[in-house]
């Protein structure tokens, strides 16, 4: 290099595509800049709703995760035992055959004998529809490890919930609280969320065991003590109450607060609503005493109200809500020694709270008419916004602490208004809007219905008359009535256990259980490669499709190899998991700005081919041929409805219509004109008050997102917990096992009680004297990041974090090691102190331990070295109770794994590599990365 | 030894807000990306790119750190990006033994003439900072340009003439601008914030700044009166609904 010119203007590339981020599940827009045909840098994309320009580390190593080293190159058949990594590459046709080998016959016979699981899929409404068509119970994504506490309790609450639900107003909030928060799936809109809060000087407050990430930058930060925040935030609800800082107005208008509970002890409708003869909710209305339905106009509900009718008493909503937080249960001096959180602090908080929601609020001069006709000046909003995610609701009582926490934000009045919390298109939506489950599996014919729903009571549940599970997860049954994601983590265990029943075939994609998405690891790698009496495997067949060679490759049969994500197209739907935003609906695409280099095809486009082979209804013609190409086909011509299709863009022959309209076969093109996706922006009419603002509800029938309008109130109680407690009490037909029904009771009140975490209660406190964590990094996305040169080289091994007072307690010093151990086993790892952390809990960062020989590493690679799984710790299944049961380690309303419930010790270990334990190395299918990386010579 | 010019006619620099920084690392990459296709100048390598002990070039680390308070409050976590900050008296120029270090009159960038680098180290050792890394590729000394080709290109839209880490920064936390011109947004900025200077107390002048973290944990004995005081009524609440829906 020359002296450079004083203002120099080199060329960036020779041309950029537009299109959508796969480096997490976030779904930024980004600018690929190619030269010469290959990929040579990636920024954010300005002009996209999701982040706007900016991009995260991750998204700007995406040209190292394009050019990992780990990438497979072609199908591949095992060669070795399970387990080994030993395999021969195969052409398409050869792994298709052997699929379709294996999956015919049970289609033909029992297709419940498939168990489909996909993992961190972004496709879903597309694989869903699939095992739909195969005719399997048995499929879901990775929602059941995930999150699934937060997004259920959101849709029986509120009609949705945080991330792709619902966002706080971060352009006129003036407090947000952060639950459970580090590294967010939402990850670069909390960013610049948080960005412009700080300019504004707006205040954040983090309540989070651990402070770090967005917890650092809080202006406030509550080191909770983990599984606690449901008494913490019922602390703070007990303060609002006995103050009477609650939003009377909001509701009795938007909430079922009035609404009238039978509260006749031990009477038959006990906890029910009062309803008239068609089936609609009565208040009592306070003008006239008369009682009418909730959606009457003009009327002024009795918030109040405690009533007898027929001679049985009802009880407003609201009076029952206050009995159970205004109890000394709540008062912050009783939780604060639970919660580590001082009374002083919470009492402080909960006045914050109400200051900011009642003196300080904001006003939208826009004028709007409620679906009851109403017409209102103006937009009034309580500026006081949450957002919570796993570590709130990774949890056994995850569910009821997320109810909880809508349930302050409903008191303050502070949801869908401006400066609160606010729905994103297609949401909010009312829980009887949603599907039910369904399960019924027939021999050659499709499933009855979409597999996933949310259940309105007892009679929605997958089991037979034996009570016995539908699903190879045991979701919707008594164990977890509610599991609206399914439970991944419960497939390969109930599997291999034959409960409820043995399957042939295992088939997954893009979930990494042989590694860090399985808790008990090591024994999910033992009952994967387990052997019957006869030798076989216990399950029989293994599928599973990546795009990289991560652990679980090791541990199938069949390989299919996926793309890297420059190469393929999708679609980021309104029928699944959309990128929309409060004020806009819209969808975005995947297309393959590059084509592969190597013998692999989009994942999706396999099964369209898969689906069309086993002549799947949907998947094929009247003729039997197939009826779409590959997955850009099915996305421009499949539709649900008609008129509604996986995109909502530029529908219709001449591509005008927007939302509804019938297919435009020129769609893809101009998706990739306008640079990888389409927004609709919403009226100003129509911003706020969504689930009752005519405007709003108007708009959303005439883009498509749904087919009336279905104006609903929020639900502060939540009858179809009521309608499963009562069956627990013994009402009905449908009866729970008589070991469920003390459980059911305790963790299905339709207000939400706190109850401790479950292994807390199983294993010896003193015993397991301690909590552990983990947070995910901001530049690493769950296995993915360490195959990357770039991100690994920022975290490659990783530490468990221990709080001061344990440190001293037990002397460790800099450079140490320790063995810690729960009631289901013991890892081996190094440790550092940390003081900006909860007293009794320890944590490390995950994504970061791998396995020997996977992903493309050197075998003594730090992250297989010293890196560590906490996985190894905790059980799918609760320890023992001497019941012979198998008890799930997962919230009983909605099985999420429970994986933050667990407890344990730490003592110091001999100091040095390797963590423990250490399992062989893997052969890997694609042999290791290159010794030095030169990226960007070839464009010298 | 090289010389540094007596002035210079603008400061270009960055202005890192710590109060804000989340350190997500977004700058360290979006920098990585960019310089290692930089059309002159040897990539950014990454040597042991996938073994055990893999080090590539970085113009832009973040450090992350624990400042307990001395009051005994909570312990805070700081992210520390950390770049070359253009010191106007910088000791990396007048050490080089080449004058492949030098420093621009026009802009004050501090840059390295790759061609007549040799690879000797002197200007790494004599930073305070530790700012440069020498490639071990290719042997020759690394460190920020302040995008140099980014913020005067002209293949570039006008809103993209900025460093790649301060364009792709998603809190926001990092800003670019003439600190010498006392109107300019950063100097505004920096003056409204208390902006500091790194390690002053080592007399390079350096050019970028810091925005300190703004007070954090500051208690509150705030306390929600009681609304039920006098109620007749169970519970105190249901006494003061009916007072509250009378008057509604």
């Amino acid at each position: 290099m020359s002296k450079p010119a004083a203002r120099p203007s080199p060329p960036v590339s020779d041309e950029v595509r537009q299109t959508t981020c796969y480096m997490c599940a976030c779904r930024c827009g980004i600018n690929v800049h190619l030269d010469g045909g290959k990929v040579k840098y990636i920024e954010g994309n300005r002009d996209h709703p999701v982040n706007r320009g900016v991009l995260c580390a991750k998204g700007s190593a995406g040209v190292m995760q394009h050019l990992s080293p780990a990438r497979l190159r072609a199908p591949l058949r095992r060669t070795g035992p399970r387990g080994s990594g030993q395999f021969e590459e195969i052409s398409w046709d050869e792994a298709y055959a052997i699929a379709e080998g294996w999956l015919r016959p049970l289609r033909e016979t029992a297709p419940e004998r498939l168990a489909f699981f996909t993992g961190r899929d972004q496709s879903q409404s597309f694989t869903g529809l699939w095992a739909q068509a195969f005719g399997t119970p048995n499929y879901a994504a990775h929602g059941g490890f995930c999150s699934v506490n937060m997004a259920a309790a959101g849709i029986y609450t509120l009609g949705g919930a945080f991330w792709e639900f619902g966002q706080p107003d971060w352009e006129r909030t003036k407090l947000l609280l952060l639950f459970g928060v580090a590294e967010d799936h939402d990850s670069n809109p909390i960013k610049i969320g948080l960005g412009q809060l700080k300019e504004r000087g707006a205040r954040v407050i983090g309540i989070n065991p651990i402070r770090t990430g967005y917890n650092a930058i809080a202006d406030d930060w509550f080191g909770i003590t983990p599984g606690t925040d449901g008494l913490f935030i019922g602390a703070l609800i007990h303060e609002l109450l006995r103050a009477g800082k609650i939003d009377l107005d909001y509701l009795a208008r938007y909430t079922n607060a009035p609404f009238l509970v039978n509260a006749e002890p031990g009477h038959e409708d006990e906890g029910l609503f009062l309803r008239d003869a068609d089936g609609k909710a009565l208040v009592r209305d306070r003008a006239t005493g008369a009682l009418c339905p909730f959606d009457t106009p003009g009327l002024r509900a009795d918030l109040a109200a405690d009533l007898r009718h027929e001679g049985v008493r009802h009880r407003s909503a609201l009076s029952l809500l206050a009995d159970a937080y205004l109890s000394d249960r709540y008062a912050p001096e009783t939780v604060a020694p639970t919660c580590g959180i001082e009374a002083g602090r919470i009492r402080a908080l909960a006045a914050e709270l109400a200051r900011v929601a009642f003196e300080e609020e904001i006003v939208v001069e826009q004028p709007w008419t409620d679906w009851k006709g109403e017409r209102h000046d103006r937009m009034i909003g309580r500026p006081v916004s949450m957002h919570a995610m796993r570590g709130i609701s990774a949890h056994s009582n995850g569910f009821q602490t997320c109810r909880a926490l809508h349930i302050l934000q409903i008191l303050l009045g502070s949801v869908e208004v401006p400066g609160g919390f606010r729905f994103k298109p297609p949401y909010p939506k009312p829980v009887e809007a949603h599907p039910r489950p369904h399960g019924t599996a027939r021999p050659g014919q499709p499933l009855d219905g979409p597999h996933l729903g949310y259940p309105l009571g007892p009679e929605d549940l997958l089991i037979d008359d034996e009570g016995k599970a539908l699903r190879i997860d045991k979701a919707f049954t008594w164990e977890h009535p509610l599991s609206a994601h399914g439970l991944m983590h419960m497939v390969i265990s109930n599997a291999h256990a034959g409960d409820p029943y043995r399957i042939d075939t295992l088939f997954l994609y893009m979930a990494n259980m042989a590694w860090n998405s399985s808790m008990n690891t090591a024994e999910t790698m033992a009952m994967l490669t387990d052997t019957d009496e006869n030798g076989d495997y216990v399950i029989p067949h293994i599928i599973y499709s990546d795009a990289y060679a991560s652990e679980m490759v090791a541990y199938a049969d069949l390989i299919l190899p996926d793309t890297t994500y420059l190469e393929r197209h999708d679609c980021i739907s309104l029928l699944d998991r959309p990128i929309c935003e409060a004020d806009a609906a819209a969808d975005a695409i995947r297309w393959p700005v590059v084509e592969p280099d190597r013998d692999v095809k989009g994942f999706q486009t396999a099964l369209v081919e898969l689906g069309a082979r086993l002549g799947l209804p949907g998947f094929v013609n009247d003729d039997g041929t197939a009826k779409y190409r590959d997955y850009a086909d099915y996305i421009v011509n499949h539709e649900r409805r008609p008129g509604i299709g996986p995109l909502a863009g530029w529908r219709g022959p001449d591509g005008e219509a927007q939302g509804r309209g019938a297919p435009n076969p020129d769609q893809l093109r101009r998706y990739i004109e306008n640079g990888g996706f389409w927004i609709a922006h919403i009226p100003e009419e129509a911003r706020f008050y969504k689930p009752w603002n005519a405007a709003y509800q108007d708009w959303a029938v005439k883009i498509g997102l749904f087919d009336a309008a279905q104006p609903f109130v929020f639900n502060l109680y939540a009858e179809p917990l009521r309608r499963f407690q009562r069956a627990a009490e013994g009402h009905g037909d449908i009866q729970p096992p008589e070991h469920l029904r003390a459980r059911i009771r305790t963790a299905f009140t339709p207000i939400p009680e706190w109850y401790p975490p479950y292994e807390e209660t199983a294993v010896d406190p003193d015993a397991f004297p301690l909590h552990a964590l983990t947070q995910r990094p901001m530049h690493m996305y769950h296995s993915w990041g360490s195959q990357n040169a770039w991100l690994r080289q920022i975290t490659n091994a990783h530490k468990l974090y221990l709080p001061a007072e344990v440190w001293e307690a037990e002397g460790f010093r800099e450079g140490d090691w320790a063995y810690v151990t729960s009631a289901h086993g013991r890892i081996k790892v190094p440790v550092a102190r940390m003081d900006a952390l909860n007293g009794k809990t320890l944590w490390t960062w995950n994504a970061i331990g791998k396995r020997r020989g996977a992903w493309a590493l050197d075998p003594d690679a730090p992250e297989a070295t010293r890196g560590f799984l906490l996985n190894h710790l905790i059980g799918e299944l609760l320890p023992p109770r001497g019941d012979g049961m198998r008890w799930a380690n997962s919230d009983p309303v909605t099985g999420q794994a429970a994986w933050f419930d667990l407890r344990v010790k730490v003592e110091k270990a001999p100091p040095g590599p390797p963590t423990e334990p250490a399992f062989p190395p893997l052969s890997s299918p694609v042999g290791r990365g290159p010794a030095i990386v030169r990226f960007g010579e070839e464009f010298k | 030894m090289t010389s540094l010019p007596t002035t210079t006619e603008r400061k270009l620099g960055l202005v890192i807000d710590l109060d804000t920084c989340v350190g997500c690392h977004a700058c360290v990459v979006a920098c990585k990306g960019w310089n290692t296709v930089a059309d002159d100048g040897a990539p950014l390598s990454d040597v042991d790119a996938y073994g055990p002990d893999p080090v590539g070039t970085f113009l832009n680390r973040v450090h992350s750190f624990e400042v307990t308070p001395d009051d005994g409050g909570a312990a805070r976590v700081v992210h520390f990006p950390r770049s070359c900050l253009h010191c106007e008296d910088a000791p990396c120029v007048t050490v080089c033994p080449t004058g492949a270090s030098f420093k621009r009159a026009e802009d004050g960038i501090v840059l390295v003439n790759e061609d007549d680098c040799m690879g000797c180290g002197l200007c790494a050792w004599a930073c305070p900072y530790g700012a440069r890394e020498l490639d071990l590729a290719a042997g020759v000394m690394k460190k920020c340009t302040l995008c140099v080709d980014r913020i005067y290109n002209e293949n570039l839209p006008d809103a993209d003439r900025v460093p790649a880490c301060v364009r792709t920064c998603p809190a926001g936390a990092r800003h670019f601008g003439d600190l010498g011109d006392p109107e300019s947004e950063v100097s505004r900025l920096v003056a409204a914030r208390d902006g500091m200077a790194l390690m002053p107390e080592c007399g390079t002048k350096p050019v970028n700044r810091y925005l300190p973290p703004r007070p954090r944990d500051v208690t509150s004995d705030e306390r929600l009166d009681d609304a039920a005081e006098g109620s007749d009524r169970p519970s105190g609440f249901l006494g003061w609904l009916d007072r509250m829906l009378e008057a509604l």
